[in-house]
Parts: structure tokens; C-alpha cells; sequence
């Protein structure tokens, strides 16, 4: 029995340390809006200070404590510094576009800490007074455990207190419920956000910590809790503190247990919990409905316009400049243009359904990476031709895109995201941990053109091919009944519902679309590899296709392309100098403060006149 | 003849508070059918249940003799129901066009086509309808930025295009000048005799109400407390003093 | 505008930095080789491994570079991506001209640039990759490893452990292809020598996401009298954390891989485990001429002792430098017949680069962990010359496909 308690009661401490992280998010979340990435950096940064505070303080459990919350504090700070400089710029655009915003901070953050505190790993000191274990039916459970196990609903309380019983905590909740009606009356928005993210700050700090003396500071923290604190806040309910407890109490009970009767499940336990929660309920276990109107209407103001000449002509050079480019390009450019485009197809279709579609995928990798695996598991196990593969490729994802768009397409907004993330997060662990089919870690090796295309110059053409007739398709398809019948759906489902758009299928299908696309990309991109690995499919991937989108700008048709080619881009040109996360994340930063429509956005937006101005008009009637 | 629209006993509640108790009326074929009653009095519950974003805790709809009852909207959509909003719902990023040639493209089951561009489909028809509502000069804004009484009659458009039978019009003058309400009216009024189709309508300007419906029902705290011809109903002692009080004069 | 215009300035500013950073190919004067590694994760290991092989280059240079040519390294950083690690040896190889190319920690990475190295006949030298997949069943002729394999670390930890009279063993290793691979032939090895061993328990924690007082939990229930821990960096630091406080270590015989590395061993601090069997690095100890004299090239240069990295690093290049002298031009086929059957001096000795497989003997160190003035370190070791380690030849033939 002894064991059993004390596997729960570690299960318990577990759940303790989840909800410090995801409160701070959920809180933030619920009344800015604000998918915030840097949440993890904050976590991280609170374990270092702490870590020196502790170490610099005298001894004893007053000043440990002491210690945590000055880092708290330090760390709360900080989070109210990026509100006023950065995010406080950019809450008039689009919430994907905070998302890139603090991920650019999340970059920034990751650099400066290998330089202020060292690339060193840190053990966390133990805490004093709670540095031993007690006894629980013969089994050994540590004392700080227990603490850990009180902390958590303290903190509980004391932000129940907080939001419930103070003029300040009625606002915030105001906020999280209904934003305009907030506005009008004429409370004092930018004070009320940074209050808010302070706050948020702070707990993150307080997470990051408060787990010193159960492990550590080290420079991977940020990105190891980020995917687990949003599981939390999403399976609890955005924006609901009482949400966050309850589900950090079943997910660290869950992985507590997990751990002893399936040890496998390690890798993905929480994602499979979450996926289950969403499909069972949509807004998480104590969430709300999010008003769907109102989460599009900013996209909702950007018509779709036919390309204009100047546009046209500036394709059909881009065009003739990339047929011509082997004529005059070295063989290496050669491989980072292809590499751009079969990436840009992927962006697009990413675009497809977040843009026009209005449907956010963190997943989006699944199809990507999929895609490349579908090729290449095709070539091994049968022998595929490389022609066929490319069939195949497109074939088998839309097959899976249907499978997980069919559960994703009953969510909106944030929920959705989460629960394509769920999706690629499964079946990224279905390719690590399936060795004998598809090679777990190792990927799959020699997977190479067939030989007339083994040559870079004609593998060159192929890829800008299939990838530029792949970007026009998508585009084209935007133009046609089965496009307008999408963008239907995100402009206005009470309508797209009236006029007799079976809302729902009609996304399906987009999402199919999409995931077919992106497993076309994903199937050129491994033979311009020879190789696939996991990381194809995996979160930081989901999240590169969905930041160069960002980058591109979401509001315009150019923008995947655009996005791409900066990101590729950029990534080839900074990676060569040290710190370099510190400088592509500067740049997203100043891109968001500059462009917030996007690259590609800003200048068709400078260039174009007034939406719904004659130009429009007179091109479709000549 | 069997009636456009039967409405039978019909019940709505909403987290303990009851929106609509026991509502029973029906509508017919070029029948001019307004719904009043004070805010709060369940219009728009009723609305929605019909039109199916709602299902109702019980009684039915039926639908030219077809029990649509818990039916998801854009099958009710199909059986020849238009609806316009009290909050007018377009689709903003389109233009005036797109948004009418949306509802030929759903309403001819073409949805899905990937071959040819929209550009190309159902302009002559929605053109029409565009010119039968009087904004065809309109025609290449995108909604998002039409004035409001231009949404309006987008939306009206929108209700025609599938050639209905019946027409679920929420406040379809809210926020107009008089002198458009009831040109509007007017036009409605014209359209539903011309093609047979039944309209039924909510108002809150007792002057447009008086003045085109055919027939008036009067709803307050979720009952039908008077269903009449608008003398009939304009000399109904409740109804003077819950609703119209000094407007009947 | 003026937002416009900053930007711009930032623009220029990166691209000028970048052109900085990369060091021009001198033509004629020397010999540019081309080093991926995972720069921007994993800094407790890469930083002392850049510090190995930047000394390497510093003193192959100064005593007159490789047959009058300087060597010249070209540094990039893959992010932890593999597709991004083909990208720059793609470019490495077709625009720098890079002779041939070395690195890497990871062995995803790692089995990227081996297929890489395959198709287009580049010489690519596998530094830190532990994938047994590398050199055999992935194995190719252009490809060679320096690091002793996951199969050849667990080895001599399986020799050392099957004197230990326990039997009830259980396991626990970070759910990815090292963790497994080295747990796999652990249990293969050890059960060879004592066929009277079982194995009641397996735990896979998530890489860098170890939660380790249930991990601990699990591995209690199946009551081991002894446990093979894989688990590393972060995960080893929570994992003996918490097995202390929970009173997990008491009487169990523990064996575990890298562990006494300084990387992984010395951020324990005085929290270090003691009496684990583990292979790692005690350079305090090692009083050989080559090492003495690495020693203190390396804390002249750095004011900082050697990690396992930095010797890795270091052997990396003297390795191509050996290799290059050999060879005398930097044709790849000639590289490769110069680079089978090479052997060059290291701190730890000679160390050959085996024709059959293209592994190279380089070993380790085996020994059990103390503590000593507040800190970890080995005792009773003794050097595991990875040589004695290896398969034999026709088991190895069999493993590995025909070039």
C-alpha cells in the first residue's frame, strides 16, 4: 500500500508544479488574449535567478524562501518590461501575431541566458528544513514533495482571493469574459493588461523556482515545460484558474501512474489525455465557449483579391528568373531555392486553412513530416519509384488529414490549435517508437531520386515544379467555389449556416486539402534530404512552417512565399554566427512592431488602394 | 393546402429561465406574419429554433408538412427557409456579389467545384437579385464596409437566392430611416405575393408592423398572448397594456 | 519611413556580421574543412568540444600546418535539425569546397550526414554520434566514427557488472534510440555472461522531461537488486535527486553510462552518487605523458579543465590532420584508404581507425564514482581500449552492409 500513496502523492507534487506554470498562462490568456510562448522562458529565468539569489542570500529557510520569491519578483518584472515595450504595440493585431511576438522574445531570452548565466547545468539547492523524507507505510517520500503538495493550492486560494474579493481581480475576470463591454466602462485597459501580466509573470517565476530542489536550472527548461504548461491550460479551460488545478491534478496523476504500469507512454501521456479531453469537450474541462464571431472577425476584413497586373508581373519574372536561375547560380543556391520552395508549399497550405480557412494548426508538421515519412517508407519497405511516392505521399496524408480533421474541425480558435498539436504530438510518438516500420530515431536513410532527377539542376526544376504548381493550385483553389465555400465558413458561420454550407464539412474537407498539400511538400522535401527523422514531424517543426506563415503575413496570398523565403533565409544567413537566436529573434520583433500585417501584408497593403476600390471591379469584368 | 409553416407547442429553456413556453401558431403561402412583443419576450428563441440553430426542449416545427425539429440549419436551409439577422450576417471579406452568388453555388450543390473560379458562376442570376433589392451599384464592394442599410438588403438578397418558400426575417429594418423601412417593407411585402413565399417577421416599429403585416402574434415572457389581424390585435386589452400601452392610441 | 529604415539598417547589419563570421577559403594556402555541430543546444558539451578542437587546429597550425597548408575549420551550427545539418553540408561541400566534413552530437544528425556523405563520396568523420546504426547497419564507406558506439560503452559496463553477484536487474533510459540502444545491448551482453540474470523492470522517461520521483516509484515496486541507468544531464541530476530522498540507491548496485563524465558528473556537485559503476573521464587522474601534455595545452589556453568533449574534439582533429598528412592531398577516395587502419597518438593513447568498420578504438574510462572534497569523481578506474570492445569480425561483417 505504502508505495501506492506515495506514488500519488508524488503524482500530486507533480500536479503541484504543473499548475504554478499554467496558471500564470491561463491568467494572461484569459484576458489578453495572448498566446503567450515566452511563458517557458520566464519559467526558466526564474529557476536561474532564484538559483543565485539562494546561493548569494545567507543560509536558512527564511532567506531560501526569500530567495524564490525574489525571483519571482525579478521574473514578474521582467514579464512587465516585454508587456509595455513589445506587446503593448501589438494588441490592435492579430492574436497569431502576439504568438510570434513572444516567441521572438522566447528566442531572444534563450541566448541571453546561455550568456548571463552559463552553459553550465545547475542542481537546484535542497531546501532547508525540507531537505529529508518521511515515512509513509514503509515507503520513503520527500519532504519538500509534501510542500510542494500544500504550495499549489495555496497559491490556488490566494489567486481566488485576489480575483474574487479585490475591485482589481473583478476586472480581470471582466476582462476574461467580455473585453468590449471592459472597454466601455472606460476602465484603464494598459494598466489592467501589465497588472496582468505580472502577475502572470510572477507565477511562472514562482514555478520556475519553487522546483529548485527538484531538479534544477538548466538551458532547456524553457522549451521542455511551454508544451506541457498549454496542455495544462487547455485541458483545464483557458483562462480558467480553477480549470488549470483540475487538470494538472488529473495530468500529474495520470503520468505519475502512467509511468508505473506503461512505462512507454512517457512521450506521450499528455497529449493523448488532451486530444481525449478536447474531442469529450470542446472548451476543456471548465472552459467557455469563446464567442466564434468575434475570434475571425479581424481576418474577416481582408477581401481576397485577384492578382493584380504589377502582381502578375512580378510572378511571371519571379518565374522566368527561377527557370533561368541554374544558368547562372551556383549548385548550392540551387538547394537552398529548392529547399525555400518545397518549403513555401508547405506554408501555403498551412495558409490555406489558417488564413482564408481560419482554422489555426499547430500541427501542421504532422503532414509535412508525414508526408516525407509516407515517401520514404514507401521507397523502403516496397521499393516505391520516386514518382509514384509523390503520389502517394499527397494520397496518404489527406487520408490522415481527414482522420484528424474530422475530430479538429468541432473546436475553434486556441482549442483547435491544441488539438492539432495533440495529433502531431501522437503521431510524432506512433514514428519514434514504432522502430521496426519506420525506424524510430534513426529515420529512414537513402532516400534518394530516381535517377533522371539525381542530377541538382533537373532535381532543382522538379522541386520548383511541384512546389510553385502546388503554391498556384492552393491559390487557384481559393478562387473557386470550394474556397469561397471555406472562407464562407470563417467569415461567418451563423451566415455560411443559413445559406445551407454544411459549416463543418466544408472545413473538413479544407483540412484534408491542406494536409494533402503539405504532404506533397513533405514528400519532395526527403528526397532533397535522403533522409527523415521525427523531427519532421515534432512541435519545434509545426512551429517553424507556422511562423514563417506569420512572418509572411497571414492577410496576404503572397505571404507564405514571402514568409518562407525570409525564414529559410535567414536561418541559412545568421546561423553562421554565434548568438544568432538572439539576433533572428530581434528581427521577428521588429518585424512585428514594423510589419504587423506581415511582409508581404505591409507592402500589398501600401501598394494596393482602398479595399473594394474599383480595381477589383473592373477585373473581373475584363 | 398544407400550411408553409406549423409552429406546435413549442418550449425553450436556458439554464432554469424558460424563453419560450408552449408557443403554437402557423404561417401561410404569401402570408405577411409579424412577431412582436418587449424585449426579452422570446423572438429571437423562437426565431432560432425555427431556422434550427436551437433545438427545443419540446413540441415541433414543421416545414410544408415536414417535421424539421431539431434539423441543423443548413438542412432547414435546403427545404427552402431564407433567413436575414437581427445583427445583419454577411460574409464581409466577399463583395456584395460574392456574398449572392455564395447562395447559388450552396443552393445548386456546387460547393465543391475546383474547376472553375467564381468569377465565372451565377453573376447574370445574382446581378438580378442584386437590382430586384436596388444595390446592384454596389455590386463590387466587399461587404465589410457597406453601409448598414446596404447590408440589409444584401441579406434579403441572400434569403431569395434559393427560391424560398418561407422567409425568417429578425428586425429586418433595424437601424434604417423611416423612409427606408418602409420602402423596404414595401419591397418585401411585393416580393412575397409576387413569388408566394410567407415571411415571418420581428419589429419593433409599430408603424412598419401596422402598416405590411398580413397577421400579428404577440409574445411575452416566452407566451403567445394574442394572435390576430393588426386591428384585431391593435384592440386586444393585454396587448395595450403589456406592449403597444401608448402606441394605440 | 522611418521604421522602414531601421530595419533596413538591421538587415544590413546581419548580413554584414554574417559575411564576418564566415572565414574566406584560402585557396591555395590551406585546407578548409567543414564542422557541423548542435552549437545552440547542448552547450554543457559542445562549448569544451569547440575548445578541443579550436586547440587542435592552434597547435597543428603553429607547428606548421599539414604539409606546409594551415588547416582551416568552417563552423556551423545545426540547430538540432537534421534537415538543416544537410542544408549546411550541402553548402559546406558546394560552396566553401570544405575537404571533407566532421561533427555532430546527435545521432539523428549524425545518420543524416552519414547518408550524406554516402551520396555525394564526402568524407565525413563522426565525432560524438554513439548510434550503433552509424557505423554498421547504417555504415558506409565515406562515413567513420571516433567516439566509442553506445554497444561498445555498455559493453564495458556489462563486463565489469557481471562480476556483481546481483541478479534481479531493472533498467531505466531516456525513451529515444540511444537510451534504447543502450539498454538492448546491456541486457544482450550481460545475459551472455550471466545467463542467471532477469531484467523485472524498464523505465522510459522522456528525454529532458523526466519525472523522476515516479520514475523512481516504478523502478522500487519491481524491487531490483541492481539498475542500468541511461539517463544523462538534466535527467540523471532530478533522477539521483530524487532516488536519494526517496532512499532508492540504498543497498542496489548501480551502473550507469557517462555518468562519470565531467559534463554530466560535476554539475551534481556534492550531491554526486557514490559507488555507481560508470564510464566517464577522469582527467585528475590521468597521468599519462599525452594526457599531462593535453592537460595543460588545454588549461593554459582556456583556465578551465577538459569535459569529455573537449577530448573529443580534440581527437577529432588530430585524427583528420593524422589522415590528411597521410593521405597527402585531399582527394576523398584517398582520404579514405588513408583514414582505414590510420592510428595516431591521442591523450588517451593510440587509437586506430578500423578498415572493417570504420570505427575507431578510442575508449573510455571505467571505474565507480566517489566523492572527494565535496565532488564526483571516478575511482578505481581503469582505461577500456575500445578495441577489446568490438564484436568479432565476422559478427561485424554480417552487421554491416557491402560498400
Amino acid at each position: 500500500m505504502g508505495p501506492f500513496i506515495v506514488q500519488f502523492l508524488t503524482g500530486l507534487s507533480n500536479a503541484s508544479a504543473l499548475f504554478l506554470v499554467a496558471a500564470g498562462l491561463s491568467l494572461i490568456f484569459g484576458v489578453s488574449r495572448v498566446v503567450n510562448m515566452a511563458h517557458g522562458s520566464f519559467y526558466m529565468v526564474g529557476a536561474y535567478v532564484a538559483y543565485f539569489a539562494i546561493s548569494w542570500l545567507p543560509k536558512g529557510g527564511f532567506w531560501f524562501w526569500g530567495g524564490i520569491l525574489i525571483a519571482a519578483v525579478v521574473v514578474g518584472l521582467l514579464g512587465t518590461v516585454v508587456e509595455v515595450l513589445l506587446l503593448r504595440r501589438i494588441y490592435r493585431a492579430p492574436e497569431l501575431f502576439m504568438l510570434m511576438a513572444t516567441f521572438a522574445v522566447l528566442l531572444v531570452i534563450q541566448d541571453l541566458a546561455l550568456w548571463v548565466f552559463g552553459a553550465e547545468d545547475l542542481l537546484g539547492p535542497r531546501a532547508p528544513g525540507l531537505d529529508g523524507s518521511i515515512q509513509i507505510l514503509g515507503a520513503l517520500m520527500p519532504e519538500y514533495d509534501i510542500a510542494l503538495i500544500l504550495i499549489a493550492p495555496l497559491v490556488l486560494v490566494g489567486l481566488w482571493f485576489l480575483l474574487n474579493r479585490t475591485r482589481w481581480g473583478v476586472l480581470v475576470r471582466a476582462a476574461t469574459e467580455d473585453r468590449e463591454m471592459l472597454a466601455a466602462l472606460g476602465v484603464n485597459q494598459k494598466r489592467l493588461f501589465t497588472g496582468v501580466f505580472f502577475l502572470g509573470s510572477f507565477l511562472a517565476g514562482l514555478g520556475g523556482a519553487v522546483q529548485l530542489p527538484k531538479g534544477g536550472a538548466d538551458l532547456l527548461m524553457d522549451l521542455n515545460v511551454i508544451a506541457a504548461a498549454f496542455v495544462v491550460v487547455v485541458v483545464g479551460g483557458m483562462g480558467s484558474i480553477p480549470g488549470a488545478f483540475l487538470a494538472a491534478l488529473i495530468l500529474g496523476e495520470l503520468t505519475s501512474f502512467g509511468v508505473l504500469f506503461i512505462p512507454q507512454s512517457t512521450l506521450v501521456m499528455m497529449f493523448f489525455v488532451m486530444a481525449v479531453v478536447l474531442v469529450i469537450r470542446p472548451y476543456g474541462l471548465l472552459g467557455k465557449p469563446e464567442g466564434v464571431e468575434h475570434t475571425v472577425s479581424e481576418l474577416a476584413q481582408w477581401p481576397l483579391r485577384k492578382a493584380s497586373r504589377k502582381l502578375r508581373v512580378t510572378g511571371a519574372v519571379l518565374a522566368a528568373v527561377l527557370l533561368a536561375f541554374p544558368l547562372f547560380a551556383g549548385s548550392f543556391q540551387l538547394i537552398l531555392i529548392g529547399e525555400i520552395a518545397m518549403f513555401a508549399l508547405a506554408c501555403m497550405s498551412l495558409f490555406f486553412i489558417t488564413g482564408p480557412g481560419g482554422m489555426v494548426s499547430f500541427g501542421h508538421a504532422a503532414f509535412f513530416g508525414g508526408g516525407a515519412y509516407a515517401a520514404a517508407l514507401f521507397v523502403h519497405h516496397v521499393n516505391t519509384p520516386m514518382e509514384l511516392a509523390l503520389l502517394l505521399a499527397p494520397t496518404c496524408m489527406a487520408l490522415l488529414a481527414l482522420v484528424i480533421g474530422w475530430f479538429c474541425v468541432r473546436l475553434s480558435g486556441v482549442y483547435l490549435a491544441m488539438l492539432t498539436l495533440a495529433f502531431a504530438q501522437i503521431c510524432w510518438a506512433v514514428v519514434c517508437q514504432w522502430g521496426r516500420f519506420t525506424g524510430g530515431d534513426d529515420g529512414v536513410l537513402g532516400i534518394w531520386p530516381s535517377p533522371w532527377a539525381g542530377n541538382e539542376v533537373i532535381f532543382y526544376y522538379l522541386a520548383i515544379i511541384i512546389s510553385g504548381g502546388g503554391i498556384l493550385a492552393l491559390r487557384y483553389l481559393l478562387f473557386t467555389p470550394f474556397g469561397y465555400a471555406m472562407r464562407a465558413c470563417r467569415d461567418s458561420r451563423l451566415r455560411a449556416a443559413a445559406i445551407g454550407i454544411h459549416v463543418r464539412r466544408r472545413q473538413w474537407y479544407s483540412f484534408a486539402v491542406a494536409g494533402m498539400f503539405a504532404g506533397l511538400a513533405g514528400g519532395i522535401y526527403v528526397f532533397s534530404k535522403g533522409s527523415v527523422f521525427p523531427y519532421e514531424m515534432s512541435i519545434p517543426r509545426s512551429f517553424d512552417i507556422l511562423l514563417s506563415v506569420l512572418l509572411g503575413g497571414i492577410h496576404s496570398l503572397s505571404g507564405p512565399v514571402v514568409g518562407s523565403a525570409a525564414f529559410i533565409g535567414l536561418e541559412d544567413l545568421i546561423s553562421r554566427v554565434h548568438f544568432w537566436r538572439l539576433i533572428l529573434g530581434s528581427i521577428f520583433i521588429l518585424l512585428v512592431v514594423c510589419f504587423p500585417q506581415g511582409i508581404a501584408g505591409y507592402f500589398s497593403a501600401r501598394f494596393a488602394k482602398e479595399p473594394g476600390d474599383q480595381e477589383a471591379g473592373s477585373e473581373r469584368s475584363g | 393546402m398544407t400550411k408553409l409553416l406549423q409552429v406546435d407547442g413549442l418550449y425553450k429553456s436556458f439554464g432554469g429561465v424558460e424563453a419560450v413556453k408552449g408557443v403554437s401558431f402557423d404561417l401561410e403561402e404569401g402570408e405577411l406574419l409579424a412577431m412582436i412583443g418587449p424585449n426579452g419576450a422570446g423572438k429571437s428563441t423562437c426565431f432560432n429554433v425555427i431556422n434550427g440553430q436551437l433545438t427545443p426542449d419540446r413540441g415541433s416545427v414543421k416545414i410544408l408538412g415536414q417535421d424539421t425539429t431539431g434539423m441543423k440549419p443548413h438542412n432547414i436551409c435546403a427545404l427552402g427557409v431564407g433567413r436575414t439577422f437581427q445583427v445583419t450576417a454577411t460574409f464581409p471579406s466577399m463583395t456584395v456579389l460574392e456574398n449572392v452568388q455564395m447562395v447559388f453555388l450552396s443552393a445548386r450543390g456546387r460547393l465543391s467545384t475546383v474547376h472553375r473560379t467564381v468569377s465565372r458562376l451565377f453573376v447574370e442570376q445574382a446581378m438580378d437579385l442584386l437590382r430586384v433589392v436596388g444595390v446592384e451599384s454596389q455590386w463590387a464592394r466587399p461587404c465589410g464596409i457597406l453601409a448598414y442599410g446596404d447590408l440589409k438588403r444584401v441579406e434579403l438578397a441572400m434569403a431569395l437566392a434559393n427560391r424560398p418558400r418561407l422567409l425568417l426575417m429578425d428586425e429586418p429594418t433595424a437601424g434604417m430611416g423611416i423612409k427606408e423601412r418602409l420602402t423596404l417593407m414595401k419591397l418585401i411585402g411585393k416580393i412575397a405575393s409576387e413569388r408566394a413565399i410567407g415571411v415571418l417577421f420581428t419589429e419593433h416599429d409599430m408603424d412598419v408592423v401596422f402598416a405590411h403585416a398580413d397577421r400579428i402574434i404577440v409574445l411575452n415572457h416566452g407566451v403567445l398572448i394574442a394572435q390576430g389581424s393588426p386591428a384585431e390585435v391593435r384592440d386586444n386589452h393585454e396587448v395595450r397594456r403589456i406592449y403597444l400601452g401608448s402606441y394605440a392610441r | 519611413m522611418r521604421v522602414v529604415r531601421i530595419v533596413m539598417i538591421c538587415f544590413a547589419m546581419n548580413f554584414i556580421a554574417a559575411a564576418l563570421a564566415v572565414p574566406l577559403s584560402f585557396a591555395g594556402g590551406a585546407i578548409t574543412v567543414g564542422e557541423i555541430n548542435t552549437y545552440s543546444k547542448l552547450t554543457n558539451f559542445t562549448i569544451p568540444y569547440r575548445n578541443g578542437w579550436r586547440l587542435a587546429v592552434e597547435e597543428i597550425n603553429n607547428s606548421g600546418g599539414i604539409g606546409g597548408k594551415k588547416l582551416e575549420v568552417i563552423s556551423r551550427d545545426d540547430a538540432g535539425k537534421p534537415g538543416n545539418a544537410v542544408k549546411i553540408a550541402e553548402e559546406l561541400v558546394r560552396r566553401d569546397k570544405v575537404a571533407l566534413l566532421m561533427g555532430s552530437f546527435f545521432s539523428h544528425v549524425g545518420l543524416a550526414l552519414t547518408d550524406f556523405a554516402k551520396r555525394n563520396r564526402v568524407f565525413y568523420l563522426a565525432a560524438e554520434p554513439l548510434s550503433d546504426a552509424l557505423v554498421w547497419a547504417k555504415g558506409n564507406r565515406y562515413t567513420f566514427r571516433l567516439r566509442p558506439s553506445t554497444y561498445m560503452q555498455a559493453a564495458m559496463l556489462a563486463e565489469e557488472a557481471a562480476k556483481n553477484p546481483a541478479r534481479r536487474w531493472a533498467t531505466i533510459a531516456p525513451n529515444y534510440a540511444y537510451g534504447k540502444d543502450a539498454v538492448k545491448s546491456f541486457v544482450r551482453i550481460l545475459k551472455a555472461k550471466r545467463p542467471d540474470v532477469q531484467f523485472v523492470a524498464a523505465q522510459w522517461p522522456a528525454l529532458f522531461k523526466i519525472d523522476a520521483g515516479s520514475e523512481i516509484q516504478a523502478l522500487a515496486k519491481a524491487d531490483p537488486q541492481a539498475v542500468y541507468n541511461v539517463t544523462f544531464s538534466g535527467d540523471l541530476a532530478k533522477f539521483v535527486r530524487e532516488g536519494k530522498l526517496r532512499g532508492f540507491f540504498k543497498g542496489r548496485f548501480m551502473v550507469s553510462l557517462l555518468t562519470g563524465e565531467p559534463e554530466y558528473l560535476d554539475p551534481l556537485r556534492g550531491e554526486a552518487p557514490e559507488g555507481w559503476l560508470v564510464t566517464g573521464y577522469p582527467w585528475y587522474d590521468i597521468k599519462t605523458r599525452a594526457h599531462t601534455r593535453f592537460l595543460e595545452a588545454y588549461r593554459k589556453k582556456y583556465n578551465d579543465y577538459p569535459r569529455m568533449g573537449s577530448v573529443v574534439g580534440y581527437n577529432m582533429v588530430l585524427a583528420v590532420a593524422s589522415m590528411l598528412n597521410r593521405a597527402g592531398d585531399t582527394n576523398t577516395d584517398r582520404m579514405v584508404r588513408a583514414m582505414e587502419g590510420l592510428t595516431f597518438p591521442s591523450p588517451f593513447g593510440p587509437i586506430t581507425f578500423r578498415k572493417i568498420d570504420h570505427q575507431s578504438t578510442m575508449g573510455t574510462f571505467v571505474g565507480y564514482t566517489t566523492l572527494k572534497n565535496g565532488k564526483g569523481v571516478m575511482r578505481d578506474w581503469r582505461y577500456a581500449d575500445g578495441r577489446e570492445y568490438l564484436p568479432g569480425d565476422a559478427e561485424v561483417r554480417s552487421l554491416r552492409p557491402r560498400d
